[in-house]
C-alpha cells in the first residue's frame, strides 16, 4: 500500500488538473501537454503516456464512487493503477451522445451496485480493442496476446506495445460484441483499498466544491424565500439594501427574492435590509402538532390502502394469547448538508447556459436548468462540482438550480454564484417525512408471533418529487422495512394512509430507515414480552440461509452478544436489509444516574455480496453512525407557523467527536449479487441504540429524538 | 484599506472593516480552502490561525485581524503537505472534504500546543463539526501524527 500511495500522490500532484475549473467544455484531459488522448471508448481514455482517465457519470459526494468506479473499469482493462485518474463525464456531451453514461442519477446507493455491470464491460472491451490493435499491428492471431498492467505482449515473439501506444489504433476498431468479466476472486484492482482520488485536492483546500467556483467578473448572490412553504412574494423594498456597498441588482421571483453584489456578504447584508413581505398562502398556522394530528388522522381512516397482506392478521390478532401494540413516531429531519445549496449560473453572449452546480444528478440539473432557461437541452452545460454533502438533498429537488438561472438571467452575460445561507437551508429543504406508525403483534401460548399488524402514516416523498412512481395509493419509501419484513409471521397487514402537509419532503439517507427502527425497536418489545432472548428470538423467524441470518450471526460473533460487559454497559441489537445490502447492528450504551448517555461502541456486519473498496466501505460505516447518532439523539425540524423553527446547528445538533463511539465493522460479503454501502450502514443506528437505552434503563424509545427523553431509571 | 497578513503576505483589501475574515478571505483573496458553514462560529468550516490560534473566521471581522498573522489551509503546507495532510490522505479521513480544512487547521493548532495530545485533549479542541462523520478517523490521524517523529520541511512550523 504504502509504495502504491506515494505513487498516487505523486501523480495526482503531477496532474493536478483532475478538478481545477474548466471554463469551456471538458474534454477528456485535453489540456495536458504533448499529444492529445485517445477516446477508446465513452468511459476509458489513454494518454501516450500510458495515463488512463476513466470517465464517471455518477456523483461524489464523500462516497468514494469516483474512485470505486474507476477501480472496476481498471481492474477489466488490467492497465496500472498508478497512472489512472477519473473525471466527470459531461451531462451535455451526455445528450448528445445519446445518454451513452447511463445514469448520471446518484441516490439509493447506486452509484457502484447499479452501474457495475456497464463500467466493467467498457473497461473488457477497451482490453480487448486494445489486444487487437496489437494484433493487428503485429500481423498475428490476437488469441496469442495478452494484456496485462497496461502492456500487450505477444509470447511467442517476445514483443510488447504499451496501451499509450496502441490506443489510436484500438479506438479505430469495432467494439467486441460479448465480453467475458473477471471473476471477483481474481480481482487485483478492485476489491482493494485503493485511496480514494479526491482526497489529496480536499486536504490541500484546493476549490473543488460547487461554493468555490471562481469565474471572471462573477457575482455572488444571497436569498431569501418565503418562510411558509408554498408562499409567494408580494413586495418588497429594497431601497435601502440597493444603496449599500457592492450591491448590483436585486431580483425578485414568485416566490424568493435575492441580492446580488460584488462578495456574498455583501449580498446577504443587503438582503438582511430588504423590507419583504410574504404572501404566505394557506399554511400560515400549520405547526408540528397540527401535523402530527393529520397523520393520526390519517390512521383513523377506515379504508386505507394495504401495502401487504399476507394470511388473515385481525382474526390472528383476536385468537392471540397476547397482543403487543405500540405506537411510534419520528419527527422531519433536514439533510444539513455542511455546504448550503449553490448554484453557479451564466448566461454566457453566445447564447449558451453554462452553470456550475454540487449536484447528485447531473442531467437533472441539466434538464432544470434547460427549463428555467427556456434554452434547449443543447444549449446548456452543467459543470458537476465536488458536493459538500448531499445525503439525497441534491439529486431529487433541483430547486438551488432554477433559482440560481433565474438570477443570473437577470444579469446576462455576467456569471452569478447563488449560494444559500445556512439559515435558509435550515428552513427550506426536503425533510425526511415525520411519520406515527402504529404496531400489533399477536403471540400464541408458546410465545410464537402469529400476527403482525402496522399501520403508517407518512408524507410521500414520491407524491412530491416522483408522483408516478406511486403504485394503488402506496408510496415504497414510506412502507418498506415494515411491508417487506423478513420474519416469518403467518398473518400480516400494513395500511399505509398518506398524509402529505405543506412541508417538503425528500429523499433522505436511507429513505424509509425510520420504518427500521420502528420495526426493530417493537420486535424488541415483542421479544421481551415473549420472554425471549433479542438474538433468539429474531433467529427463531428467519428462515435459514436468509441473508439478514447470516449477518444477525456475523454481529453476534463479532460483538460477542450475550458475554459479559463492563459495569453498567448494555447492548442492543437491530437486523435491516435495504438499498441491495443486509446490516444487523449491535449497540453498547451506558446510562448515568443522571440520565446521560453514552454509546461504547457500535459493531456493525454488513453483506453487500461484493465489496468494491473495503476502506471506502468501512469510512461509509462510520459516517452513517454518526450520521444517524446525531438524529437520533439531538435532530428535529419542528413546525410553527407554517415554517420551520431551527436555523443553524445550535438548535439542530450535529454529533461531535467527543461522541464518537469505537465503530467495529465486520464486512461479510457472500457475492451473487451487488448491494450498496452509501446507506445500508444508517439502518440499524437508531434501534439498536433505542433497544440499547432499554436494556441498560427500562425505558422503551417510542419517539425521537432522544432529547426529549428522561432517561434516568424509572 | 486595511492590510491583512496571509499566509506570510501583506495584503492590501479595500472591504468594510466588519466583513468577516471568511470573505476576505474568499471572495478578495481569492483563498478559497476555508469554507462558509453556519456564519456563526458552530461548524469550524472555516477555521484559520490567527497569530498561531485557531480561530472561527466567520465571525472574526477584517478589522480584528489586521496586524495579526493569518494562516489558511494554502499557507499550512506552503512548502509541500503538511504532515497532518499527509496523515489525513493516508488514513483516507475525509467524506465529502467540505470540513476538513477547518478540521486540519484545528489539529494542527492542537499539536502545536500539545504534540502528543490525549484523547481529552482531541475532545476539548477539535470542536468542528462534521456532517458525514468522519470522527472517528481525525482521531486516528491525530494521533499516527503525534507518534510520529517531526521531520522533513514538510513537519516544520509555518505559522507566526
Amino acid at each position: 500500500m504504502t509504495i502504491h500511495r506515494r505513487e498516487f500522490l505523486k501523480a495526482s500532484l503531477a496532474l493536478g488538473g483532475a478538478f481545477s475549473l474548466e471554463f469551456s467544455f471538458p474534454l477528456s484531459g485535453m489540456a495536458a501537454v504533448g499529444k492529445p488522448p485517445v477516446e477508446v471508448n465513452a468511459w476509458v481514455v489513454i494518454h501516450p503516456d500510458d495515463r488512463v482517465v476513466v470517465r464517471i457519470a455518477r456523483s461524489e459526494m464523500g462516497q468514494g464512487t469516483y474512485t470505486a468506479l474507476a477501480q472496476l473499469v481498471a481492474e477489466e482493462l488490467d492497465c496500472d493503477w498508478g497512472k489512472v485518474s477519473s473525471e466527470f463525464a459531461s451531462p451535455n456531451e451526455h445528450i448528445r451522445r445519446n445518454r451513452i453514461w447511463g445514469s448520471m442519477s446518484t441516490g439509493g446507493s447506486q452509484g457502484v451496485r447499479s452501474s457495475q455491470d456497464y463500467v466493467r464491460k467498457a473497461g473488457a472491451a477497451a482490453r480487448l480493442m486494445l489486444v487487437n490493435a496489437a494484433a493487428a499491428r503485429w500481423n498475428v492471431p490476437a488469441a496469442e496476446c495478452a494484456a496485462e498492467r497496461g502492456v500487450v505482449t505477444h509470447a511467442p515473439s517476445k514483443r510488447s506495445l504499451r496501451y499509450g501506444e496502441l490506443a489510436a489504433e484500438a479506438a479505430k476498431l469495432e467494439p467486441p460484441k460479448n465480453v467475458v468479466l473477471r471473476d471477483p476472486k481474481d480481482w487485483k484492482i478492485a476489491g482493494k483499498p485503493m485511496h480514494r482520488f479526491d482526497i489529496p485536492d480536499k486536504v490541500m483546500g484546493k476549490p473543488v466544491f460547487g461554493v468555490d467556483v471562481v469565474l471572471p467578473g462573477m457575482l455572488h448572490a444571497s436569498i431569501a424565500q418565503c418562510p411558509v412553504f408554498g408562499g409567494k412574494l408580494k413586495g418588497v423594498d429594497s431601497s435601502v439594501a440597493e444603496k449599500m456597498r457592492g450591491v448590483k441588482k436585486v431580483v425578485r421571483a414568485a416566490d424568493f427574492v435575492a441580492v446580488v453584489a460584488d462578495s456574498w456578504w455583501r449580498a446577504d447584508e443587503a438582503l438582511q435590509e430588504l423590507k419583504i413581505e410574504w404572501d404566505v398562502g394557506a399554511n400560515g398556522a400549520a405547526s408540528t402538532d397540527s401535523i402530527m394530528a393529520m397523520l393520526r388522522d390519517g390512521l383513523a381512516d377506515p379504508k386505507l390502502p394495504q401495502a401487504r397482506k399476507t394470511g388473515d392478521a385481525d382474526a390472528a390478532l383476536a385468537a392471540a394469547a397476547r397482543v403487543v401494540e405500540a405506537e411510534y413516531s419520528s419527527p422531519y429531519i433536514n439533510h444539513a448538508t455542511m455546504e448550503p445549496q449553490t448554484c453557479t449560473a451564466w448566461f454566457k453572449p453566445d447564447g449558451f447556459l453554462e452553470v456550475w452546480t454540487s449536484t447528485q444528478n447531473g442531467e437533472a440539473s441539466m434538464a432544470t436548468a434547460a427549463e428555467t432557461a427556456g434554452l434547449p437541452l443543447e444549449k446548456v452545460e452543467v459543470h458537476k462540482m465536488m458536493l459538500g454533502g448531499g445525503f439525497g438533498r441534491r439529486g431529487g429537488p433541483q430547486d438551488y438550480v432554477r433559482q440560481g438561472v433565474l438570477i443570473a438571467r437577470a444579469l446576462p452575460g455576467t456569471p452569478v454564484k447563488l449560494m444559500w445561507s445556512r439559515a435558509e437551508d435550515m428552513q427550506h429543504g426536503y425533510y425526511r417525512p415525520a411519520s406515527v406508525v402504529r404496531m400489533k403483534a399477536g403471540l400464541d401460548a408458546t410465545g410464537k408471533v402469529t400476527a403482525f399488524r402496522a399501520g403508517i402514516a407518512c408524507p410521500s416523498i414520491l407524491a412530491l418529487l416522483r408522483p408516478e412512481a406511486i403504485d394503488k395509493g402506496i408510496d415504497f419509501t414510506a412502507v418498506r422495512t415494515l411491508s417487506d419484513m423478513p420474519y416469518a409471521i403467518p398473518n400480516q397487514q400494513v395500511d399505509y394512509a398518506m398524509r402529505n402537509g405543506h412541508v417538503p419532503v425528500g429523499f433522505w439517507r436511507a429513505p424509509g430507515l425510520q420504518n427500521g427502527y420502528y420495526r426493530e425497536c417493537f420486535i424488541d418489545e415483542v421479544a421481551f414480552a415473549a420472554g425471549q432472548d433479542p438474538l433468539d428470538f429474531r433467529l427463531s423467524m428467519l428462515k435459514p440461509g436468509d441473508k439478514n441470518r447470516l449477518v444477525l450471526e456475523a454481529v453476534a460473533k463479532a460483538a460477542n452478544w450475550g458475554g459479559a460487559l463492563p459495569a453498567g454497559v448494555h447492548r442492543g441489537l437491530a437486523v435491516s436489509d435495504g438499498f441491495g445490502s443486509y446490516t444487523a447492528m449491535v449497540a453498547e450504551v451506558s446510562v448515568t444516574a443522571a440520565g446521560e448517555l453514552k454509546a461504547h461502541r457500535l459493531v456493525l456486519a454488513i453483506d453487500s455480496g461484493y465489496v468494491v473498496n473495503p476502506d471506502t466501505c468501512r469510512a461509509q460505516a462510520e459516517g452513517n453512525i454518526a450520521f444517524m447518532l446525531g438524529a437520533t439523539m439531538y435532530q428535529e425540524n419542528r413546525v410553527k407557523d407554517g415554517r420551520v423553527v431551527e436555523s443553524n446547528f445550535h438548535d439542530f445538533r450535529l454529533l461531535d467527536i467527543s461522541q464518537m463511539p469505537k465503530v467495529e465493522t465486520v464486512l461479510v460479503p457472500t457475492g451473487g449479487f451487488w448491494g450498496g454501502h452509501g446507506e445500508p450502514g444508517a439502518l440499524c443506528v437508531a434501534p439498536a441504540l433505542c433497544n440499547a437505552i432499554f436494556a441498560a434503563t427500562g425505558k422503551r424509545i417510542r419517539s425521537l429524538p432522544l432529547k426529549h427523553h428522561d432517561l434516568r431509571k424509572a | 484599506m486595511l492590510k491583512l497578513n496571509v499566509n506570510g503576505k501583506v495584503h492590501p483589501v479595500d472591504v468594510e472593516p466588519n466583513m468577516p475574515l471568511l470573505w476576505v478571505l474568499r471572495d478578495h483573496l481569492g483563498l478559497l480552502g476555508a469554507k462558509y458553514g453556519c456564519g456563526v462560529g458552530a461548524c469550524g468550516a472555516c477555521t484559520v490561525h490567527v497569530n498561531g490560534e485557531p480561530v472561527r473566521s466567520c465571525t472574526l471581522t477584517a478589522a480584528a485581524a489586521v496586524g495579526k498573522k493569518v494562516v489558511t489551509i494554502e499557507g499550512l503546507g506552503a512548502k509541500g503537505l503538511h504532515r497532518l495532510q499527509e496523515a489525513w490522505i493516508e488514513h483516507e479521513v475525509p467524506q465529502c472534504g467540505y470540513c476538513q480544512t477547518g478540521m486540519i487547521m484545528s489539529a494542527a493548532a492542537l499539536l502545536e500546543k500539545k504534540p502528543k495530545p490525549s484523547d481529552a485533549d482531541i475532545d476539548q479542541a477539535m470542536t468542528n463539526l462534521c456532517r458525514c462523520g468522519t470522527y472517528t478517523r481525525v482521531r486516528e490521524a491525530i494521533h499516527a501524527v503525534a507518534a510520529r517523529p517531526a521531520s522533513g520541511a514538510a513537519a516544520k512550523k509555518v505559522q507566526g
